[in-house]
């Protein structure tokens, strides 16, 4: 065994990294002997289906160890422990369940073929005892969820479908065990209470685990990305988590990096990318005294901010939990497994207390009419019913867990069948974020450009740049280049001032429909560079297909209408609004809604949240903001957009085969309840229908998706 | 029919046996990682598993 108890010690490391490439034995070996030799680590042990290394260390700093793997080839990243999902002690309790009911039915099942092949008298009632002595236990620990939730159902005033499952388990073993103890000839259901409850619980299994799994994943996406922040502290610079910072904290923000928390700008000139909150494109400048806001991002030059609001206090979180109102609504949606079950339940009791009345009426035998109730509660058990929608929600989650695509809701999949309509954000979900330049500058023009850029690292000197090189110009050499974070870059050329940047810097007239970039030559002329933003690569195509699926398209952007029409226009889309506020992207879902059509949203910002949570269902991509990404009903973990349509095709066909698998249960009941009303319904009988109405069901689920 | 009375208990001890080897891989964590236990097994060298002094250079089998 390589798994000895890894003990309290490992189950409980300091530090967690990802590992995102591991695949092999040798790389496992490979990890662990770099880890090894490395000092101040105890211990070390990776775990290949988690992707994951867990490590005991003596307070070590996690960059040495990523650095270390790193000069080994493996790509590591941290993992903040906080944030991930505890141990499964659900998932847990319920396999220990199954394990005790499983063990239990088949010595229960052994006795009781013997008593339907001909034990009879003394034999049989020893038969019956010994079944009471395993299935008495086996059941009241077994079956112990399906009481509790019954009885909170029935203290509430509900009917839900453990009240049934608990009413046939509960009263089959009772009279067996009256039965048994009498030394009576009526059958025993003890193999069928037992069977009843193993059946169930893998099918409650299921449903956990698939929800289980979608929270670990998405609660490691988020542990992924704990928000780090620069402090400073007599002159040092340290990291702590955002979360740690209090108000008055100074801290730095290195372009590249996402603002950690809401503050004030005290020292620095640069731009910043708001378009995770706002969705415009274009960058906006900021300079000291300016405010900034959690889950922006710094594009050129360092800035030194006072912190006014960290943690859950920050602008972006506030709005995140507004959200979370909303979100209410949607969970109130009820999927096909319940509504089925508050159809089932009310006819198993009337169907159970019928079969009673009826036979102890024409019989005036209060055994026999109980036996006949027993064997129609246990018959129309709703072990089929129980497996048909969890299985195949396992199946579909699991194949599109392979594709990158999370599924974060257990009725997702369901609300995904019913979708008639497809709408996009633009920013940062049908476009990279990226700008390349547009249009055709003279090849003069772009040099010096490109010869100006060379100073700055802002994304539009960068594109410039690419834009220059894709054309094989060389930069034109610029003296004294300076950049002015904030407005441009200026320097010197055939001895003259020369500029780039800002239009209104420059003194130039700007449309501020556009992304325009000013250049000032060695004359003095001024030239406006434009940009766009480059779709994906796979927009155009994905969303060619959804039309071809017969999905209407829109695109709700918070972005100029400039910009907003021209992508609709590149991409075939018809139906495009601009300049849209988070409220009125909301509103126009809502408009939609009551129109009668199911939307799904596919969006990535903050602005985009309160429409995730409105949609019928929503998706984001993987590199949305946090607050996006809890509110989506599904997360794409890669950047591919097919993978919409992708997740809207497994949808129709989950639920097609949900209602196929509910309908081969009914038809199963439909065909034995007539005999258990009969009184023909043996224990044999209803143990043979049992166990192959669950077969169907989850053979069904695991047919080959297409 | 006597022998009934022996060979039910013998069953159910054995059955007993069963779940009680499903609770211990149970209890030491068996499921966490089963893509690395299967891996592992391709593994030369020893997989031992260090104790408080650290971990102890792995030799060659």
């Amino acid at each position: 065994m390589s798994q000895d108890a890894p003990a309290a010690t490992i189950a409980r490391p300091d530090l967690v990294l990802h590992l995102p490439d591991i695949h092999c034995a040798a790389c496992i070996a490979s990890v662990e002997a770099a880890l090894a030799r490395l000092p101040g680590i105890r211990e070390a042990r990776v775990n290949l289906t988690r992707k994951r290394v867990h490590l005991c260390t003596d307070g070590l700093d996690a960059d040495g160890v990523i650095d270390a793997l790193a000069a080994r080839g493996h790509r590591a990243q941290r993992l903040d422990t906080d944030l991930l999902a505890g141990r499964d002690s659900t998932g847990r309790d319920l396999i220990l369940r199954i394990g005790v009911s499983g063990f239990a039915m088949m010595n229960v099942m052994l006795l009781s073929v013997a008593v339907w092949s001909g034990a009879a008298q003394a034999t049989a009632q020893l038969f019956h005892l010994v079944s009471a002595l395993i299935a008495l236990p086996a059941v009241a620990y077994a079956a112990r969820p399906f009481f509790a939730s019954a009885a909170r159902a029935v203290s509430a005033g509900r009917l839900n479908m453990d009240v049934p499952i608990s009413l046939a388990i509960g009263l089959a073993t009772l009279v067996s065990l009256l039965g048994a103890l009498e030394g009576a000839e009526r059958p025993g259901w003890f193999d069928a209470a037992l069977a009843l409850t193993f059946f169930l619980l893998i099918g409650r299994y299921l449903d956990h685990a698939g929800r289980q799994a979608a929270r670990s994943a998405a609660s490691e996406l988020a542990a992924l990305e704990a928000p780090q922040a620069l402090r400073l502290q007599g002159g040092r610079e340290e990291i702590v988590r955002a979360a740690s910072l209090v108000e008055g904290d100074l801290i730095r923000v290195r372009p590249g990096d996402r603002v950690p928390a809401d503050g004030v700008v005290r020292d620095g000139e640069s731009d910043l990318d708001r378009s995770a909150l706002t969705g415009e494109s274009r960058p906006q400048p900021v300079a000291p005294g300016a405010e900034i806001s959690a889950g922006e991002t710094n594009l050129s030059g360092p800035l030194t901010v006072e912190v006014r609001r960290a943690g859950s206090d920050t602008r972006l979180r506030r709005l995140a939990e507004l959200v979370a109102v909303a979100e209410n609504q949607r969970s109130r949606h009820s999927g096909l497994a319940d509504r089925a079950a508050r159809i089932y339940a009310p006819v198993v009791h009337l169907l159970g207390a019928a079969a009673f009345l009826g036979w102890w009426w024409g019989t005036a035998d209060g055994w026999r009419a109980l036996d006949v109730a027993i064997s129609v509660l246990v018959i129309t058990c709703p072990c089929a019913l129980g497996l048909a929608v969890p299985a195949v929600s396992t199946v579909t989650t699991g194949w599109l867990f392979r594709r990158g695509i999370l599924v974060k809701s257990h009725t997702a999949l369901e609300r995904m069948s019913e979708i008639d309509m497809v709408v996009f954000d633009k920013t940062g979900t049908l476009t990279t974020g990226e700008l390349v330049l547009a249009g055709d500058p003279p090849d003069a023009v772009l040099a010096l450009a490109a010869g100006l850029a060379q100073a700055s690292a802002h994304p539009l000197s960068r594109a410039i740049r690419a834009a220059a090189h894709a054309r094989g110009l060389a930069p034109v050499p610029v003296e004294r280049l300076r950049e002015r974070p904030g407005r441009g870059v200026e320097g010197r050329h055939e001895g003259r001032e020369v500029a780039l940047g800002n239009p209104d810097w420059l003194g130039m007239k700007a449309d501020h429909d556009e992304t325009v970039v000013g250049l000032r030559d060695a004359q003095g002329a001024t030239y406006a560079l434009r940009f766009a933003e480059t779709p994906r690569a796979d927009a155009a195509a994905s969303v060619a297909r959804l039309r071809a699926e017969g999905y209407e398209v829109a695109l709700l952007s918070g972005d100029a209408p400039g910009p907003v029409a021209r992508l609709a226009a590149g991409l075939g889309i018809e139906r495009f609004e601009a300049r849209m506020s988070p409220e009125a992207k909301v509103d126009w879902l809502r408009a939609r809604r009551a129109e009668g059509r199911r939307c799904l949203m596919v969006g990535d910002g903050l602005n985009d949240t309160g429409g995730l949570a409105e949609s019928h269902a929503s998706i984001a991509p993987g590199n949305a903001l946090d607050a996006a990404r809890n509110a989506a009903d599904l997360v794409l973990l890669h950047d591919r957009l097919t993978a919409v349509s992708d997740a809207l095709a497994m949808a129709r066909v989950a639920t097609r085969r949900m209602r196929q698998n509910i309908w081969l249960s009914v038809l199963y009941n439909a065909v034995s309840i007539p005999l258990a009303l009969a009184g023909l319904a043996t224990p044999w009988l209803a143990a043979l229908a049992m166990s192959s109405s669950s077969l169907t069901v989850s053979l069904n689920a695991a047919r080959r998706m297409r | 029919m006597n022998v009934l009375v022996i060979l039910m208990p013998v069953s159910l001890f054995l059955g007993g046996l069963g779940l009680l080897g499903f609770l211990w891989t149970l209890r030491s964590q068996q499921y966490e990682d089963p893509d690395g236990d299967k891996a592992r097994i391709l593994n030369d060298r020893w997989d031992e598993l260090p104790d408080d002094g650290g971990p102890v250079p792995r030799a060659p089998r």
